[in-house]
């Protein structure tokens, strides 16, 4: 009996590191060369490096992940992962594994660090504001925040970032400010879906960073808004503690507040910190 | 049945059970009446009964005379049929929503017309409604058309036969013939609706107490991070409740009528 019965737990055994194991791995960027030396100097980092990065922070992010490459060519920074900061924030608690975490607020990178998740304290190295984003031309006329509330004349469809989402909370602080109530037609989870929703012309109006509009090269107009620096978001950046290159981790915070990092932000809109 | 076969089995089960298991496990019971009596979760929770209810009656009406349909006609007609009806079965819900959006958006092929009459449909609960019904709608086709193979037209062709009229037949031997199969195909089709995540959050958006349903309420819950976690287990499990009370009334059922 014991030949068969040792296979036959031993394939059952591996079906289930397969099955299980290989969830676990789902979403989680190559690690890094374990075989990378620690001791390394910053010229010779090697391995890869995984960042989780706000959604809002694409453009910019992918800029400086390609300078930093270029740096190191030794090191393979893996396409990087956006989403509101609130979501890869709880991808991180649930173990997701990163090197380096930038979120668009305090409050966001305040859960992870209270976590133990990160390596150090976080450092601020951008702010950034809202803007309305409305459709080319502004076909409603919208010019403050008072044209999004139940009381405007036009009733746009607003869309908005949940107040769980740091582009939320920025939104209803100001709202809140302006005392205007507005009922959003939905809430997305990162500031992306507000402005594909508006883009698209699903919505009217969404309350999105500068940067965003920018960053969406005329496909909609940015209103500002009054007061707009009452809710101005600093992103915090930070190396974390289970960084599987923590070398690289770390070389990379310091590139993203170099006077290099801080020039490539500006160009896509953000303020300094 | 050789012996081996219970390895793969019991894998099997796993599979299907520890995530779930490992669910109740992280739960933290204490929270669970205030999370799921909270008014955030009643809302999604009567949300979601009413609007998969309304989309189960919407997939009957439509569902069961399509099954007829393709259960009648010839073999090519039916194989073309039955993939359409299959479609929405193994597409990915987003696909569905962003689908839906290219119909009914307000730049979609009839959304720029439904808005000049004053129709929106994205963003409403009627989004949530007609989401459902895309993705629910293969389960009951299937189910009928199943029924209608296996049951034949024999007792049909001699209750005519017999001079019943068409409705009579339909009433009296049809229906009951295919009874169980509609049964299972409109439980389905409700459970998948309760389920609906993907061509909802794109279609019908998240807006709460309009078009955010359990799934989506979850989802939104999930990522507050933190504290909400325990809302966003708590919401999941009484899913899962509400989904195998489905399954084992239709079991039930089911079990009674072939006694």
């Amino acid at each position: 009996m014991t030949r068969t019965r040792r296979l036959l737990v031993a394939t059952s055994a591996a079906i289930l590191a397969v099955a299980f194991g290989g969830c676990a791995g789902v979403g989680t960027a190559p690690s890094a060369d374990p075989s990378g030396s620690p001791n390394a100097t910053t010229s010779e980092l090697r391995g890869g490096l995984t960042i989780f990065a706000a959604a809002s922070l694409s453009g910019a992010f992918d800029e400086l992940a390609t300078r930093f490459e270029a740096r190191h060519p030794g090191l393979d920074v893996a396409p990087i992962t956006y989403d509101g900061s609130s979501t890869l924030a709880t991808q991180l608690s649930e173990g997701a594994a990163a090197d380096v975490f930038a979120s668009a607020d305090d409050r966001t990178m305040a859960t992870v660090a209270e976590a133990g998740l990160v390596d150090g304290d976080p450092a601020t190295f951008a702010s950034n504001v809202l803007e309305i984003a409305v459709q080319p031309g502004n076909p409603l006329g919208i010019d403050a925040l008072d044209d999004l509330g139940a009381a405007a004349s036009a009733q746009p469809l607003v869309v908005l970032c949940a107040p769980e989402v740091p582009c939320g909370h920025a939104a209803q602080t100001l709202f809140d400010r302006a005392g205007v109530d507005v009922t959003p037609v939905s809430e997305e989870q990162n500031v992306s879906a507000v402005l594909t929703k508006v883009r698209s012309g699903e919505a009217d109006a969404g309350l999105v960073y500068v940067t965003d509009v920018q960053a969406a090269d005329g496909a909609v107009e940015g209103i500002e808004i009054d007061g707009a620096d009452a809710a101005t978001n600093t992103y915090p950046v930070a190396a974390l503690a289970d960084a599987a290159n923590p070398e690289a981790a770390r070389e990379f915070v310091r590139f993203v507040r170099s006077a290099e990092g801080a020039e490539v932000l500006a160009s896509f809109g953000f303020g300094p910190p | 049945m050789p012996p081996w076969i219970l390895v793969p089995a019991g894998v099997a089960v796993a599979v299907l059970v520890l995530p779930l298991a490992a669910l109740l496990v992280r739960l933290d019971w204490a929270s669970v009446p205030a999370a799921v009596t909270s008014p955030a979760a009643l809302d999604a929770l009567g949300l979601s009964l009413v609007t998969a209810t309304i989309a189960t009656t919407v997939c009957v009406v439509l569902g069961v005379p399509l099954a007829f349909v393709i259960a009648r006609s010839s073999r090519p007609v039916a194989a073309v049929l039955r993939t359409l009806s299959t479609l929405p079965l193994v597409l990915p819900p987003l696909v569905g929503g962003i689908a839906l959006l290219a119909l009914l958006g307000r730049t979609g092929l009839f959304g720029g017309a439904l808005e000049a009459f004053g129709l929106r449909v994205p963003f409403t609960t009627t989004a949530v409604v007609i989401a459902q019904t895309f993705v629910a709608l293969p389960f009951l086709v299937i189910s009928v058309e199943g029924a209608l193979r296996t049951a034949g037209t024999g007792f049909e062709s001699v209750a005519a036969g017999l001079g019943a009229r068409r409705f009579t037949v339909f009433r009296r031997i049809t229906l009951p013939l295919i009874g169980p199969g509609l049964l299972a195909g409109t439980v389905l089709c409700f459970a998948r609706a309760l389920g609906e995540f993907g061509a909802t959050a794109l279609f019908a958006g998240n807006a709460a107490g309009t078009t955010r349903t359990m799934p989506l309420a979850i989802y939104t819950a999930f990522n507050g991070a933190g504290v909400s976690e325990d809302t966003a287990i708590a919401l999941s499990l009484m899913l899962i409740v509400v989904a195998v009370a489905v399954l084992l009334v239709m079991r039930g059922w089911r079990e009674d009528t072939a006694r």
